[in-house]
């Protein structure tokens, strides 16, 4: 089915089973309403005065609807699931090859570690472009094995990549409820309100301290903003990729954050100096000079002295408990 | 020669985003022309100066910025064709949102930021809405959810465009934009091109200076409101 298809239907009909026709053109400043009209005579009819006030060519109008419709159907299409991420080594910045083949998948968490401008944003830029020798450091990302298509560039329901950057502010003036609705809605997923209870609810469970649907995003603590993000992501974001930007500290259970993206069979790259972080990792990329250096993967060792690291981390966590509730820490 | 208008809200950050794409530009040695459009003041000529590229300031003064614009961009372009320029870009800003300096067969990039408000994109005139690519800035400060509304929400209204995420501060995604530019239509005159749309008009009393308010001061093009 494809716009052309539409074209000859009566609005009556379309404007049920497509309701984004009514938000398209009401995003252009035009109203329609439901009616035997079909959707050609409709556009035929447009009053061009009208449209020269509103600063659209019926021409273009109807070429923009036209990828619209394309669009949105093609979100209905299947997504190409991602089995495989392979990364080919480029160079670095002195032009030494990294000589790595590197194949991530579905639910592995790979750490990024290097200090401040060692190349961890370049390397993230090259997965998030598809690169294929054409950027800076001349790496290649292959997706189940093969060169992807370009859709991955370019489109904006097929990103490949989410990302969860390190400054987590709001702008917009919605409740936490509103919010996720509105962005599941952009996504046109079906039974909107039942994700989005899922999302708040998923948010709650990460969150050190909860907060209800109608908060407003912007009065939310930086551990709940994350903790909705990183639930919004899981649940609605239908990238494969997740690209973290550091998990902060506070306020979050940042190892229920990471399962819960291992459960959506998210492939996970995270930026972290966090130790707890880093051990939870299956690998960790050592970035110097633009380059990887060195891979290192979780040993044994290292896994155990998670366990220890976990303890640590929750003593910490029951102090700062008890400083929010008001108490002293005389006696630790 | 390439030649591209780059046109967006004030304090988009067109100029951020153009500083980028100059130096991933540079570092394939080509030789750049910058025409910043500004109405009263302007220095980020000096800021394209310093890249070491050749800069033209154009200040509107008290003209509508577009129509300006669209009276001086060919000798601009013929300007950077008698210098050897590779590459030409036109920085303007739509003020009143239904201006837009877009010209057919001239890739036309729109600059627009994630802080500007959900409802931006649709009041955007065809300065958005014709646009080739639009790149959306500030994407750091926003949650990725955010992102990918506000993207859905341009897509809605340019369906056809290129949608790309710049960060002009450090430059994420300049490198991919760049690769676009060197797609860019290649020209040597605009003679015989037309715009994509046409621009607002007026031609009354107060296009020559009447200050006065008043019905009877009111002469020429004029458009009631339905009170």
């Amino acid at each position: 089915m494809n716009y052309y298809d539409l074209l000859p239907r009566p609005l009556s009909e379309l404007l049920e089973e497509h309701p984004y026709i009514v938000d398209f053109l009401s995003s252009f400043g035009l109203e329609v309403e439901a009616g035997p009209t079909t959707l050609q005579g409709y556009l035929e009819n447009l009053d061009l005065d009208l449209l020269e006030d509103l600063g659209v060519g019926a021409e273009q109008l109807q070429q923009s609807l036209h990828d619209f419709i394309n669009g949105m159907l093609a979100l209905d299409d299947p997504l190409d699931k991602v089995n495989s991420l392979t990364l080919i080594g480029g160079f670095d910045k002195s032009g030494t090859a990294e000589n790595l083949e590197l194949t991530l998948k579905p639910g592995e968490i790979i750490c990024i570690v290097g200090p401040t401008g060692s190349g961890k944003s370049r390397l993230l830029a090259d997965i998030e472009w598809v690169a294929q020798g054409d950027t800076p450091t001349g790496r290649k990302i292959l997706i189940n094995g093969e060169v992807p298509d370009s859709k991955w560039r370019f489109s904006t329901e097929h990103k490949l990549v989410a990302q969860l950057s390190q400054n987590m502010n709001f702008v917009m003036d919605l409740s936490a409820e509103e919010f996720v609705r509105m962005h599941a809605e952009s996504r046109l997923v079906t039974e909107p309100e039942k994700k989005v209870e899922m999302i708040l609810k998923q948010a709650n469970e990460l969150a050190g301290e909860t907060f209800l649907p109608d908060t407003p995003v912007t009065s939310l603590s930086g551990g709940q903003s994350r903790a909705l993000m990183i639930a919004d992501m899981a649940c609605l974001s239908k990238s494969p990729i997740v690209l973290i930007d550091e998990i902060e500290n506070a306020g979050i259970d940042r190892k229920k954050a990471l399962d819960l993206l291992m459960r959506e069979e998210k492939i996970v790259l995270m930026a972290t100096h966090d130790p707890i972080l880093a051990l939870m990792g299956d690998k960790r990329l050592v970035i110097k000079n633009g380059g990887i250096a060195r891979i290192i993967e979780a040993s044994d060792a290292e896994r155990k002295n998670l366990i220890a690291l976990e303890e640590l981390d929750n003593q910490l966590l029951a102090l700062r408990n008890r400083i929010r509730s008001g108490e002293t820490l005389e006696n630790i | 020669m390439r030649f591209l208008t780059v046109s967006g809200p004030p304090s988009s950050g067109k100029t951020s985003v153009i500083l980028r794409v100059i130096e991933a530009l540079q570092a394939r040695q080509r030789k750049i022309g910058v025409v910043k459009f500004d109405c009263l003041l302007t220095e980020d000529d000096q800021l394209y100066a310093k890249k070491g590229v050749l800069v033209k300031k154009g200040l509107s003064g008290a003209l509508c910025p577009d129509h300006y614009f669209v009276s001086n961009i060919e000798a601009c372009v013929s300007w950077g064709h008698e210098n050897d320029c590779e590459y030409l870009i036109s920085e303007s800003a739509g003020l009143c949102n239904r201006c837009s300096p877009h010209i057919n067969e001239i890739t036309a990039v729109c600059v627009i930021d994630n802080l500007s408000g959900i409802n931006t994109p649709r009041k955007i005139g065809p300065m958005l809405k014709s646009a080739d690519i639009v790149v959306i800035t500030k994407g750091d400060i926003v949650s990725q959810a955010e992102r990918e509304v506000f993207a859905s929400r341009v897509k809605q209204v340019n369906p056809g465009a290129i949608i790309m995420n710049i960060n002009g501060i450090t430059g994420q995604g300049a490198f991919e934009l760049t690769s676009l530019f060197e797609d860019a239509s290649d020209i040597e005159t605009l003679k015989g091109k037309t715009l994509r749309f046409s621009m607002p008009s007026a031609l009354c009393s107060y296009c020559l200076g009447e200050t006065r308010i008043g019905e009877e001061y009111q002469t020429g093009n004029i458009r009631k409101m339905d009170i």
